[in-house]
């Protein structure tokens, strides 16, 4: 059993990047996620592990050094919230242009514009729909737990290098602020060998020279370079689904809902049970790749879905296309950084569902 | 003595650098980043670095700078070349760094990650091919177009009233106490390119030290988008452009020598 120790779902982040041998982290403060930068400075990982710790004077600068440090084949990572998250939207799809894996953490909090800094699931639809201008995605997984936080930091640089393409954990500010008990893995090493099959280190003798870049004027060439990327995609869809059922089995209703809102209605099912009133719940921990097939397979058997979000209603999109015309799909969000409560939600559900 | 006498190795009075590729160039006759490019990759050659050098290259007319330059290369937002360079550096303290920008790139919408990555004193070498245009996107004012100076988005010459003052960067940047070496060379003549490849050697060797950013402007010739002759857009840039960003060093050795 690994060290446990009760921390903030931010801390948790910055521990475990340490932790997974990431080299690089490059930031900019901004609430509700200042804690990682904070607690990596207190920990000095250049003496922990040799790994780079630098505060940007923006968040374009971050991601352009993330960029720089992930084109060099180092576990890279940056993290912001939502406005933050916003101004790297341009690096991040050249980086996906020019394939470069890394490490993207959004601690959301509510929008439009400076918004709050109470939290939120708005930033849904710019994680999973590409975000930044052309037609790419990011690896994108969504922890509900302190302990996911942790243990999702060395999956998402696995997927990254995996598929040479940016990830994103995208959480929000309730579960970067909680504290919980966390279980941390061991220290991992620092990578020693590097791809050079892309790699930027230096033109080495045994080897062409390596290009990172995202410009191509050829079409044809450039297209074939899309159609790379989309064969990617495919490859994430059909690999890299994750999700979690809870009392699916016998449900004849499913709430859907991630990471911060998938833990209140864990409570919202347990409270539905009580009544005797068969609710499951899907929790989809990937969001891209979204875990359709099964939205779909449940939408055989059950007689509808809630989907509860911190937002106006973005991942429902998502249910909706892979429901289709089966069953009914009911939408329940708050927005601005209210948090609804189980009992708000069961009252929601059972208003929507079964008549009061 | 007939032909292959004469290309006899002892003969040899000239020959291009293995680290530019064969890649047409992209630039335009007469103008100064092929130029610029064969110093660069001659001073990496000869200090024989080449495998442990990462370039960058900027958006705008040298975009396409790694199809010609044979070494490691990143290509990058418009802009954010000292911010990347900072990424590799930072990983790899013991690999040369260098960026490649124009003065768009630079002085413009990238003056953030300049003036930072120079105040941190990055061990890194920012060349900055300074010709008051934007070539690229088709002769556009550029923040350092002079005043007066005509470009198509100034048709009637740059009003300094409402357009702003043409930005001396490479000044500005050596009062930063992260510079160690700035200076300012051209690349239009026999002369100016011995003394531009003597700084782009100084400000290779100052990556060695330890001690903070190297940066070298280089000041050259827009013939294209100034709308002139190579040879009347040289006489240009000496009449117009060196009175307003006189050559030499600024700084050496973290000292500032001119003002």
């Amino acid at each position: 059993m690994g060290e446990i120790r009760l921390m903030k779902g931010n801390e948790a982040i910055a521990e475990a990047a340490i932790r997974a041998g990431c080299d690089a982290y490059f930031g900019y403060p901004i609430t509700p996620q200042s804690e990682i930068i904070e607690y990596l400075a207190r920990q000095e990982p250049q003496k922990r592990t040799g790994m780079v710790l630098l505060q940007a004077e923006s968040e374009i600068a971050a991601i352009n050094m993330v960029y720089g440090a992930g084109g060099t084949g180092k576990k890279a990572m940056t993290s912001s919230s939502s406005p933050g998250i916003s101004l790297m939207q341009e690096g991040i799809s050249y980086m996906a242009g020019s394939e470069i894996p890394c490490l993207i953490v959004n601690i959301v909090r509510g929008g439009p514009g400076l918004g709050t800094i109470q939290p939120s699931q708005a930033d849904y639809l710019q994680a999973t729909k590409g975000g930044g201008h052309g037609d790419y995605k990011l690896l994108v997984l969504a922890p509900s737990s302190v302990q996911e936080m942790a243990d999702f930091v060395p999956l998402a640089f696995d997927l990254a290098f995996k598929y040479r393409n940016p990830a994103m954990i995208l959480s929000d500010g309730v579960i970067g602020q909680m504290m919980e008990k966390v279980e941390l893995f061991e220290q991992m090493p620092r990578s020693t060998e590097f791809d050079q099959s892309w790699v930027t280190t230096g033109k080495r003798h045994d080897r062409e020279r390596n290009i990172l870049t995202s410009l191509d004027l050829d079409p044809a060439r450039f297209e074939r370079h899309n159609h790379h990327l989309q064969e990617k995609y495919r490859k994430m869809k059909e690999n890299e689904v994750r999700y979690e059922k809870i009392d699916c089995d016998d449900a004849e209703y499913i709430l859907v809902a991630y990471g911060s809102a998938a833990r209140i209605c864990q409570k919202s099912i347990r409270l539905a049970r009580e009544e005797g009133i068969k609710l499951g719940l899907l929790r989809p921990v990937t969001l891209f790749p979204f875990p359709s097939d099964e939205v779909a397979k449940l939408a055989e058997h059950v007689k509808g879905f809630l989907d509860v979000e911190l937002n106006a209603g973005q991942m429902v999109e998502d249910v909706k296309l892979a429901v289709g015309k089966k069953v009914n799909v009911e939408f329940y969000g708050r927005m601005g950084g209210m948090i609804p409560t189980p009992v708000e939600i069961l009252d929601v559900f059972k208003e929507k569902f079964t008549g009061g | 003595m007939d032909v292959q006498d004469i290309i006899k190795e002892e003969n040899l009075v000239f020959k291009k650098t293995r680290l530019m590729t064969d890649n047409i160039l992209s630039y335009c006759p007469g103008c100064g980043h092929g130029v610029a490019h064969r110093i660069l990759m001659e001073v990496i050659d000869e200090m024989g670095i080449a495998e442990d050098t990462i370039g960058i290259a900027p958006v705008g007319c040298s975009v396409f700078a790694y199809e010609f330059m044979n070494v490691d290369m990143q290509q990058v937002p418009h802009g954010r070349a000292p911010a990347t360079a900072t990424g590799i550096k930072r990983c790899w303290p013991e690999k040369y760094v260098f960026t490649y920008q124009g003065d768009g790139d630079l002085a413009a919408i990238g003056t953030s990650e300049t003036i930072h990555a120079c105040n941190r004193g990055e061990n890194i070498t920012i060349i900055f091919i300074n010709n008051g245009i934007y070539g690229m996107t088709g002769g556009q004012m550029a923040p350092t177009t002079l005043a007066g100076m005509k470009s198509s988005t100034t048709p009637y010459g740059r009003d300094t009233r409402l357009m702003g003052n043409p930005i001396k960067m490479t000044e500005l940047i050596a009062y930063l106490p992260g510079t160690y070496y700035v200076s300012r060379q051209a690349v239009h003549t026999p002369l100016s390119v011995r003394k531009a490849k003597k700084a782009v050697r100084k400000a290779f060797e100052t990556q060695k030290l330890n001690k903070g950013l190297s940066f070298v402007e280089i000041v050259s010739n827009c013939n294209s988008g100034w709308k002139m002759t190579p040879v009347e857009a040289n006489k240009w840039m000496e009449q117009n452009m060196f009175p307003f960003y006189p050559l030499g060093d600024i700084k050496v050795d973290g000292e500032i020598v001119s003002k």
